[in-house]
């Protein structure tokens, strides 16, 4: 493989995804493909040169538009998230490092069925496999499992809808586990399961606790866990 | 050129000095693994030292427990940027591992295997001397299952994807052959002191 260099990725869009998440389509020329499911690094130069870096996963399909779109959670302790929470512009330029990974990544060749599973904010590189897969494998059968506390926090909720409106083999399973909700269980795993058949390949993306309650569920369930793939943030 | 309206937020100086270029400081001990625990039966685990497909050595768990134990403190340093200072770890050494099984290193390269059928790679030099171990204890206590027990691979000074979780044994190569994400991009060696993160690096 080739070095992977540092580039210019100048903001051209910013909106508002839910209350707590902005998404930010940054315009850069990467100089190797990207595949679903990969992150960037960013990072940051104050003026006396001190940096930060940090990953994101990408929430766009791959593409050759020269776009990639972000999606940051505005934690008030972050020091990279609170920059593009409360200062980042259109028109300002950060460095990016990418696409970045090879585990957690779905291509058109991987065929399906297709089960994603996604807490919280963890959802956004199984947006990209969706969007990804929309476009260059309408006929793999996917599924998507997506857990938060409450509708409001469910990130492109009305994307999923449409996408399960116009797209055949596409479906998805919100729960909720906020008051009068419950965490992922056994029933909620079979019921997908039951839903989508016995997927070729699963993702999971959350915070640690409910990666490793998905992934014991599936495993508990007959997958095999070489079948699995997760990704982890949080302590 | 510097970003507009970033400031930062430095760490204190004291904590800069022990920071990796790129790296934060994190008081979480946070769990990046490439699919589910595997399951470990102690019964049945085993660990082989390897000499391409020829075991040189197979311990049981008890046979392992019953080896010479070792002691490291120090600051780790994970590719995703989080270092964590202060860690203490307990396992066997690598050399006491050899000095059992009464072998000398046959090659100067090694891959780690994890029984999730992850890999890494390390140079023996950088396995040797106390400078790494098969640890069984974190903080006084077994690693847990999320952080790689009963036994996972420490080599403090790379950064943390060498040091593989859920180890099954360590296999000699005639030659530098990549792991599981060395094969993907990463860095041959991974020195965080060097920020060796990606290939080219």
């Amino acid at each position: 493989m080739k070095p992977l260099p540092w580039l210019d990725a100048t903001i051209v869009g910013i909106g508002q995804v839910i209350p707590r998440v902005k998404c930010f389509r940054l315009a850069v020329t990467l100089d190797r493909p990207a595949l679903a499911g990969q992150h960037v690094d960013i990072r940051l130069t104050a003026p006396d040169g001190y940096q930060a870096q940090r990953s994101y996963s990408i929430a766009s399909a791959p593409s050759p538009d020269g776009i990639v779109e972000l999606m940051v959670e505005g934690l008030p302790e972050g020091e990279v998230s609170g920059f593009f929470d409360g200062v980042a512009e259109v028109g300002d330029t950060v460095a990016l490092r990418g696409p970045i990974g090879g585990a957690f990544v779905w291509r058109p060749e991987d065929g399906g069925p297709l089960l994603l599973i996604g807490g919280g904010s963890g959802v956004v590189p199984l947006l990209a496999m969706l969007r990804h897969r929309a476009i260059a494998a309408p006929d793999v059968p996917v599924l998507l499992v997506y857990s938060v506390r409450e509708a409001a926090e469910a990130i492109a909720r009305d994307e999923l809808d449409r996408r399960r409106r116009d797209e055949p083999g596409f479906d998805w399973i919100l729960n909720l586990t906020g008051e009068g909700g419950r965490r992922i269980d056994a029933a909620l795993i079979g019921q997908a399961l039951e839903r989508l058949g016995r997927p070729r390949h699963t993702f999971i993306c959350g915070a640690n606790p409910f990666v490793n309650t998905a992934a014991d569920l599936l495993v508990d369930a007959g997958l095999a866990p070489g079948t699995i793939r997760t990704e982890r943030f949080g302590g | 050129m510097s970003t507009r309206g970033f400031t930062g937020r430095r760490p204190p100086e004291a904590t800069r000095e022990r920071l990796p270029p790129g790296q934060y400081l994190t008081a979480d001990f946070p769990v990046l693994q490439i699919g589910p625990n595997p399951r470990i039966d102690l019964d049945a685990w085993r660990f082989t030292l390897r000499a391409g497909s020829r075991p040189l050595k197979i311990w049981t768990w008890d046979e392992f427990n019953a080896l010479p134990r070792t002691r490291w403190g120090g600051d780790i340093h994970c590719v995703t940027k989080w270092s964590k200072f202060d860690t203490a770890w307990e396992g066997v050494g690598i050399d006491d591992l050899l000095a059992d099984a009464g072998v000398a290193a046959p090659t100067a390269f090694a891959l780690a295997e994890g029984y999730d059928d992850y890999t890494t790679n390390v140079p023996f030099a950088d396995l040797t001397g106390d400078r790494a171990m098969v640890a069984t204890h974190y903080d006084g206590a077994p690693i847990e299952p999320d952080h790689g027990g009963p036994a996972r691979l420490l080599v403090p000074h790379l950064y943390f994807w060498k040091s593989a979780k859920w180890l099954k044994g360590l296999r000699f190569t005639q030659k530098d052959e990549g792991g599981f994400w060395e094969m993907r991009g990463y860095h041959m060696y991974g020195d965080p002191w060097r920020e060796q993160r990606f290939t080219g690096d």
